[in-house]
């Protein structure tokens, strides 16, 4: 795989910056397809989910360098991110949104 | 590369400052965190409408988000042109994140008009307190992103803005693109997974 850091920084060039743009624009349109196709209907929450998390990752990880900065700056952000999720998950049950036959 | 500005290192070889802004993002996404889930235990429970499969414009919110998207690639784009000292691109990308965040907002302006026009309001139905309170917060980081893209240009302008206030560039970076992040999780559940 090429070598997409540049040795000052080790931050991505601009090629790959394009390239993270393409892949987010190209996701953003299957995501919409995906809303108005009526045969994704059934699996439009788990595949709506699962492509707005690689979004979420692509800008994260290489936008915001996280995949070339320390590792701290990872745990600053990832543990509450991890923490907010986790009292998201929480109070979406003790509020009755997952529960079935609603 | 030269450094003309104070570098800011802590104990442990890292700026303080970009530190303590990560430090910041982590707890903001407690706050956003706490606002999307409100708009997610409240959804569908309105006993009165308008309801969001009646009013959310899916199209409009689509090139919005596009437009938001293309911000992000134009601040990484100013961020590696300030590293390299080539101000003149580093101008152009910095403007151009600002008035993609005002085209934003103007969107969202059209939007948040349309709405109340619809009878959507804060007072309205619980869809209208928790979508105006969770989209109207993004719009205000995205309102003092702009303002602080604007500094970044004017300082640029002004020829305070150089590779070695390239830290300062990321920071605002930073910010620019959780504000990014937070859009596409709003996106996804607000717009696109509405009941």
């Amino acid at each position: 795989m090429e070598d997409t850091t540049t040795p000052a920084q080790a931050h991505p060039t601009a090629a790959t910056y394009l390239r993270i743009a393409a892949i987010l624009v190209i996701i953003t349109v299957v995501e919409v397809g995906v809303f108005y196709v009526p045969a994704f209907r059934p699996l439009m929450v788990p595949i709506l989910l699962t492509l707005s998390a690689v979004k979420f990752v692509l800008v994260v990880m290489f936008y915001m360098h996280l995949k070339m900065d320390s590792p701290f700056f990872t745990f600053l952000f990832g543990g509450p991110f991890l923490l907010a999720g986790a009292v998201m998950i929480a109070l979406l049950f003790l509020f009755g949104v997952f529960a079935l036959g609603r | 590369m030269s450094h003309a500005a104070t570098v800011h290192h802590t104990s442990m070889g890292l700026d303080n400052r970009k530190m303590a802004f990560w430090a910041f993002i982590g707890s903001e996404c407690l706050l956003f965190g706490s606002l999307i889930s409100t708009y997610l235990i409240y959804q569908g429970r309105s006993i009165s409408g308008p309801t969001p499969a009646q009013i959310l414009n899916i199209p409009v919110t689509s090139v919005s988000t596009f437009d938001l998207l293309m911000s992000s690639l134009w601040m990484v784009l100013a961020l590696a042109a300030v590293q390299r000292g080539d101000m003149k691109w580093a101008k152009i990308w910095l403007l151009g994140v600002a008035v993609g965040g005002l085209i934003f907002l103007g969107f969202q302006y059209y939007e948040f008009s349309s709405f109340v026009h619809e009878g959507l309001t804060l007072q309205a139905n619980l869809f209208g307190a928790t979508f105006f309170v969770l989209t109207g917060t993004h719009g205000a980081h995205v309102a003092v992103g702009v303002l602080w893209m604007l500094t970044l240009w004017v300082r640029a302008l002004q020829g305070k803005l150089g590779p070695g206030h390239a830290i300062t560039v990321e920071i605002a970076g930073l910010y620019w693109h959780f504000v990014d992040v937070v859009w596409i999780a709003i996106f996804t559940l607000v717009y696109l997974l509405h009941k």
